[in-house]
């Protein structure tokens, strides 16, 4: 582990539970663990396990390496709106909203939450390769009279799976009433924290902002209650997976649109209208006209992973069909999956292609996300 | 611990062989499994296929990534453990035993003493 490796305020906690810590995006995280003693009863770790764990029970992740960010101001939801194609000033107090940052070119600069915690305060959480990118795209385009203050003082907890509500409503009842993508201040393990009901593993689930000083409290808190198990950063890639959600870096980037990327639905009604976005008349066009290509679901024949990067090809002459972007295995399905893009006229469900595996043809075919359903709260 | 195994030598990448006349058995140590955690796929090499020395010939997959299996020496190999590839969980359960790879006709049964004997290999975990 390199020295300048940032950690994040469970660090040492981590390393009690008996986490294998990995460099991701700058911070020494957990990519999961080898539990021990009671713990290892609920669940023995292991990517595996940890995962299984959260489509039963509640998995305990740090994801404190995220950007958490607030931006106050009369204004802030106009200013924010004209670098998003979300409909950023019809969202109402206590409620979050998945968004972009786009660029003039119709690519993503980042994927990020917005929640309205009223009184003109936006919480933005931004992922942990994109904070230095975001906050300065966002200084340099937010007007004098808005205020962007980085919380880097703040842990970031997710507690996901059909039990999460149960487990944490235990704790604080008032969280048993938020809808998805509701937001709360809620008081946990004597701290003031930013609850929101939503998560990046396809379960219900909250994700909970903290003090930095109190992050260990509330983790041991959850982590007595018999349904939590601790889960990495391994499991949360594929159950992000499973559920058909995008990683930046892998399956979004600055040179992926949002129809490409199959993320239309971000656009607000009235942003459809207006196409007042950076990058809004590109992303129009290839709406009315269809991008070159999507982003679809992949399943492999057999059971060989076709990992990102991986070719993918026409079946018959070996023609460049696309390329995977996030490929692995599904321990829900207990199958290898995918995601990648293609030419979108082979991005119908169905469609037959090869992935070129160690030199070799795999066949596949196209499905619809997510491949595992969505639990959310609804 | 497991007993001393002083008729089994070790690779750096984390293969054991064993040498029985000229055919030597080939596996991924314990310690290499347990690094890769559960594995969900593993790729054996063809038979007869001709191998050299730290060529890449086998595949393991775990839910989070791909690694190569090496051949520790060079030689011809001779027999594949199916048992593994219809059910890659008992590389995770014995891989030093029932969990073995494949065999292989060694081109030179002498080879086998340059690699690393249990003593060695336990001294060279330490230093990862």
């Amino acid at each position: 582990m390199t020295e300048s490796l940032k950690t994040t305020p469970l660090d040492a906690w981590h390393r009690r539970l008996g986490a294998r810590m990995v460099p991701f995006a700058g911070y020494a995280m957990p990519v999961q663990y080898d539990l021990t003693g009671p713990l290892a009863e609920r669940c023995r770790g292991g990517v595996m396990a940890e995962h299984l764990h959260c489509r039963s029970g509640a998995a305990l992740f740090d994801v404190s390496h995220m950007g958490q960010a607030m931006l106050t101001g009369a204004s802030a939801a106009e200013a924010l709106e004209r670098l998003v194609p979300g409909d950023i000033l019809g969202l109402k107090p206590n409620r979050q909203r998945y968004t972009l940052l786009m660029n003039d070119a119709g690519g993503i600069i980042d994927d990020l939450m917005v929640a309205n915690l009223g009184d003109d305060r936006l919480f933005l959480v931004v992922n942990a390769g994109r904070k230095d990118v975001d906050i300065a795209h966002l200084r340099a385009h937010v007007p004098d009279g808005i205020t962007l203050a980085v919380d880097d003082d703040r842990a970031l907890l997710a507690l996901q799976g059909p039990a999460a509500v149960a487990v944490l409503a235990r704790l604080a009842p008032d969280v048993a009433a938020l809808p998805f993508m509701g937001v709360g201040a809620v008081t946990l393990a004597g701290a003031g924290c930013i609850v929101s009901r939503s998560g990046y593993t396809g379960e219900d689930g909250f994700e909970i902002s903290i003090p930095a000083d109190r992050a260990e409290a509330l983790a041991d808190l959850l982590l007595q209650q018999p349904e939590v198990a601790p889960a990495g950063l391994g499991a949360r890639d594929s159950l992000r997976l499973e559920a058909g959600l995008c990683l930046y870096g892998n399956d979004i980037d600055e040179t992926t649109s949002p129809v490409e990327a199959g993320l239309t639905w971000v656009i607000g009604k009235r942003r459809k209208m207006a196409w007042d976005f950076p990058g809004g008349a590109i992303v129009r066009d290839q709406l009315d006209n269809g991008p070159t290509r999507r982003r679809v679901g992949i399943r492999p024949d057999g059971r060989a992973p076709a990992r990102g990067h991986t070719q993918i090809v026409m079946p018959d002459g070996g023609d460049e069909a696309g390329i995977v972007t996030s490929g692995g295995f599904g321990p829900t399905l207990n199958a290898p999956i995918a995601m990648g893009y293609v030419r979108r006229d082979l991005s119908e469900d169905g469609t037959r292609l090869d992935l070129m595996v160690r030199g070799k043809p795999l066949p596949a075919t196209v499905v619809a996300l997510p491949f595992v359903p969505h639990r959310y709260a609804r | 611990m497991a007993a001393k195994n002083s008729d089994r030598r070790y690779t750096k990448d984390h293969e054991w062989v064993q040498l029985d006349g000229d055919i030597a058995t080939v596996g991924i140590t314990d310690h290499a499994q347990e690094q890769l955690g559960e594995l969900v796929f593993i790729e054996l090499p063809a038979t007869e296929r001709t191998v050299v020395a730290n060529e890449a010939c086998a595949v393991v997959e775990s839910v989070k990534a791909a690694s190569d299996v090496y051949a520790p020496l060079a030689g011809k190999i001779a027999e594949i453990n199916e048992t593994i590839v219809d059910d890659p969980a008992i590389v995770n359960s014995d891989a030093e035993g029932e969990g073995w790879f494949f065999r292989m006709e060694l081109d030179d049964p002498d080879t086998f003493d340059e690699l690393m004997d249990q003593d060695a290999y336990d001294e060279y975990l330490e230093t990862l």
